[in-house]
């Protein structure tokens, strides 16, 4: 009983120690902070990672694929049939985009993905990260008449960016711009008219020859090339009012250019498409890369078709899984009855491997270092103790000529040993978690005071910063910390109970 | 012999001894006080108790005492061979210089250092070679312990001090559910010494002879049959030391508590019953 009283008189009565703890509580609440932010990042990160590709993917080693996806298809469910709830066919090719922007032309590498629209959702959730909600349910090619978010809509309870000139997209913009185009076009000598899009409209000078065929007048206010879905972050880029500007909007023109799929003699081959949505993963790399079009089209371009067979070439197969079938084992069965040479079989996490294994490298690194922390803040409260034990020497003379034992002596140190790291992982604890609460407040005050974005959603495209708190390794992590205070006053505790009850009562 | 008479005997023993003046100086002992009586250490030590009734019983018998300490690596003899009886119910003081070694003689009669040489017999048996644990009992249960310094736990208020002995006694469960019988056992006895008034107070608060006191309610509140005092009034005024040795002399008388006073103070030790010179490291006349 005096063991518990002693520890808590100690405990009110000596301050200097609830200094020695102070480190454990910033190394307690650090590693809570630290952890809680990075998981929140990697599931993030996962989920966004794991937003473009499907579970599972059967990859060609060659760019121009393989033929009959129908019949990969089937095999591939021969193989893994259980596991399997969808499969769709893509083309994923590098290409160049062009477009203008104001008065200049820009170009840009792109990889260009032909996807089946309507199998696409299956296995993926490209259709979440759409900017019309008519698209997310439903995704299409064709160009929509307004409607498109003017808030994103994956901004959560902080809302998010504004884009106000996602206001006029869609039909309206093509049909307006087509206005102007045609006036201008009115207004300049037709030989100046470097605008590829609306030939027809200018005079024809062949008018007087025999016509071949009817010719078709392309009107742009009333028809649209093949639509393209572009990643946001190419045409797109924040404004210094924190909202979103548009270099171009759904309802414009771009030109792809790839090249055929002709083994012997490739060639470059050009096409017109229809911007009819944006694709905004938030993930940078993502988001400026990848152009999405209708897998036909893109075949057709490429030539990619048998012209005997009138087969059609795919060089990639998505397949998505049923909910907790192992995505490895699956890979691994497939890789067996799909010959090395030819294909490659991946899973998501394969694909972005590097990425996952450098932050889970760095998550074990800051834990190793923090936890170290807590170690350093341990020799802090083994180099106090062993002043208090000095400190109470005659104390513990007295104790022991009241007829306490050494477990007891030892109890009182081992137990406020205890109990400091319980007050210094407790008040760890809260401090770590209403930090962690707070955290998106607490970036943007620092930014405010340093005025230096802390957390720019321009690079990391999160307007808050996502943190997990994980019960489990909380628990660890408070457990690690009285651990390290109870084993640094053990020594203390040790050489007080061996204290000789004599030498201590004559201790001045 | 059943556990349950085991466990009574010793206290009918001794209320049998003390039956006249124990009943009035503290009235309705505490029921709460008995349990200390079950620890099956203690029992051994009980059972040999000599039963006589008669009043100069032997209580505790050092024969040959031999103690050194090393000091670097001179050995400096402290203790040369001491022999010491003390009876039921007297106040025996043992005087001598500075350095005679009349502390660690009382340090090893409580068991708190142990004898290079010869033997201590508390009841009849051999105490000084016990082993730790039942040495840590002895001393909290049946001797009390006064110190020049008073020794005081400073974080402590006087009700918690004198309580101490009470709580190393008592696992923490049973002190708590005996915590009011002890509670009043404790605030009787600092009644009897006169600092009802004080309980809340820390020992920094109080003064040198209130300490004392403090000190003597501590060691009092287990009942012990023997009191060891290690210069009760060497850190007090004339006038104070005087008060502390009259009470004392009274509890001695009143209660027939056995009294063991080492004292280098020739005028404090009149008051006792019998006097060990010690010089030396030897006893030199009683």
């Amino acid at each position: 009983m005096y063991k518990f009283l002693l520890c808590w008189r100690y405990l009110r009565t000596r301050w200097i120690a609830l200094v020695s703890i102070i480190s454990v509580m910033l190394g307690v609440a650090t590693m809570i902070v630290v952890n809680s932010v990075m998981s929140g990042f990697v599931s993030e990160m996962h989920q966004r990672l794991h937003g473009i590709h499907s579970d599972v993917v059967v990859e060609a080693r060659d760019l121009n694929g393989f033929c009959d996806a129908q019949s990969h298809m089937e095999k591939i469910r021969q193989v893994a049939g259980e596991d399997i709830e969808a499969m769709t066919p893509t083309v994923i090719v590098p290409a160049m985009l062009t477009f203008r922007c104001g008065s200049q032309w820009i170009s840009a590498p792109v990889q260009l993905i032909g996807i089946d629209p309507a199998t696409q959702g299956t296995v993926s959730a490209f259709a979440q990260y759409l900017q019309h909600p008519e698209n997310r349910r439903e995704p299409t090619f064709d160009l929509r008449r307004g409607g498109y978010d003017t808030q994103d809509h994956q901004g959560g309870p902080a809302g998010g960016s504004a884009r106000p000139a996602m206001a006029t997209a869609g039909w309206e913009h093509r049909e307006r711009w087509a206005r102007s185009e045609a006036f201008r076009q009115a207004l300049e000598p037709p030989e100046q008219t470097k605008n590829p899009a609306p030939d027809a409209v200018a005079p024809d000078p062949f008018a007087n020859l025999p016509p071949t065929e009817p010719a078709h007048v392309f009107d742009p206010a009333k028809e649209q090339y093949d639509g393209v879905v572009l990643g946001i972050a190419m045409i797109s880029r924040p404004t210094d009012d924190g909202k979103l500007g548009f270099a171009l909007l759904p309802g414009d023109d771009v030109r792809i250019t790839t090249v055929t799929a002709s083994r012997r003699d490739p060639k470059f081959q050009s096409r017109e498409f229809t911007i009819v949505d944006f694709y905004e993963s938030k993930m940078s790399e993502y988001d400026s890369q990848l152009v999405f079009v209708p897998i036909g089209v893109l075949q057709d371009m490429r030539g990619m078709v048998d012209p005997s067979t009138q087969d059609r070439f795919v060089n990639s197969i998505q397949i998505k899984l049923r909910e907790g079938a192992d995505n490895h084992a699956v890979r691994d069965k497939l890789k067996k009855s799909f010959p090395a040479e030819v294909y490659t079989v991946l899973t998501w996490q394969d694909k972005q491997g590097p990425l996952l294994s450098a932050v889970h490298m760095e998550i074990t690194i800051l834990n190793i270092l923090l936890f170290l922390i807590i170690a350093v803040a341990g020799f802090g409260i083994l180099a106090i103790f062993l002043m208090i034990v000095v400190e109470k020497t005659r104390d513990i003379g007295i104790l022991k000529s009241l007829g306490a034992s050494r477990g007891g002596v030892m109890g009182i140190f081992l137990g406020y040993g205890l109990s400091l790291g319980l007050v210094g992982s407790g008040a760890g604890l809260v401090l770590g978690l209403a930090f962690v609460h707070h955290i998106n407040q607490i970036a943007d005050w620092i930014s405010r005071v340093t005025d230096q974005p802390l957390f720019d959603p321009t690079i990391y495209y999160f307007y808050r910063i996502p943190t997990i708190v994980d019960p489990a390794t909380i628990a660890w992590i408070v457990l690690g910390a009285l651990g390290i205070a109870v084993l640094s006053s053990v020594l203390p505790a040790f050489r007080a109970a061996m204290l000789h009850p004599v030498e201590a009562l004559r201790y001045e | 012999m059943s556990r349950h008479a085991k466990r009574n005997r010793p206290d009918g023993d001794r209320s049998g001894k003390r039956t006249t003046t124990l009943e009035t100086v503290r009235p309705a002992a505490p029921a709460a006080i008995a349990p200390r009586h079950d620890a099956a250490e203690i029992a051994p030590i009980e059972s040999h108790r000599i039963d006589g009734a008669h009043a100069r019983a032997e209580v505790l018998r050092a024969t040959g005492l031999f103690k050194r300490y090393r000091k670097g690596p001179v050995e400096v003899p402290v203790l040369r061979g001491v022999d010491l009886t003390v009876r039921q119910g007297e106040l025996l003081a043992v005087v001598g210089q500075s350095g005679s070694g009349k502390s660690t003689l009382l340090h090893v009669l409580a068991t708190l250092d142990a004898p290079d040489g010869g033997e201590v017999r508390f009841d009849g048996r051999r105490i000084d070679n016990l082993p730790s644990r039942e040495r840590d009992l002895l001393r909290n249960r049946r001797f009390g312990m006064i110190f020049q310094f008073y020794h005081l736990l400073p974080e402590l208020n006087v009700l918690e001090n004198v309580l101490a002995p009470l709580m190393i006694a008592e696992s923490m469960p049973g002190y708590f559910l005996r915590r009011r019988g002890y509670r009043r056992q404790a605030t009787e006895i600092l009644e009897l010494v006169g600092l009802a008034h004080r309980l809340k107070h820390k020992p920094r608060e109080l003064s040198g002879g209130e300490m004392q006191r403090t000190a003597i309610a501590r060691a009092l509140v287990t009942r012990p049959e023997l009191l060891l005092a290690d210069e009760p009034t060497g850190n007090l005024d004339g006038e104070t030391g005087r008060e502390i040795l009259e009470m004392l002399r009274g509890l001695n008388q009143e209660q027939n508590l056995t009294i063991v006073m080492v004292t280098h103070d020739k005028e404090i030790a009149r008051g006792a019953d019998r006097i060990i010179r010690l010089v030396d490291g030897r006893v030199e006349s009683e």
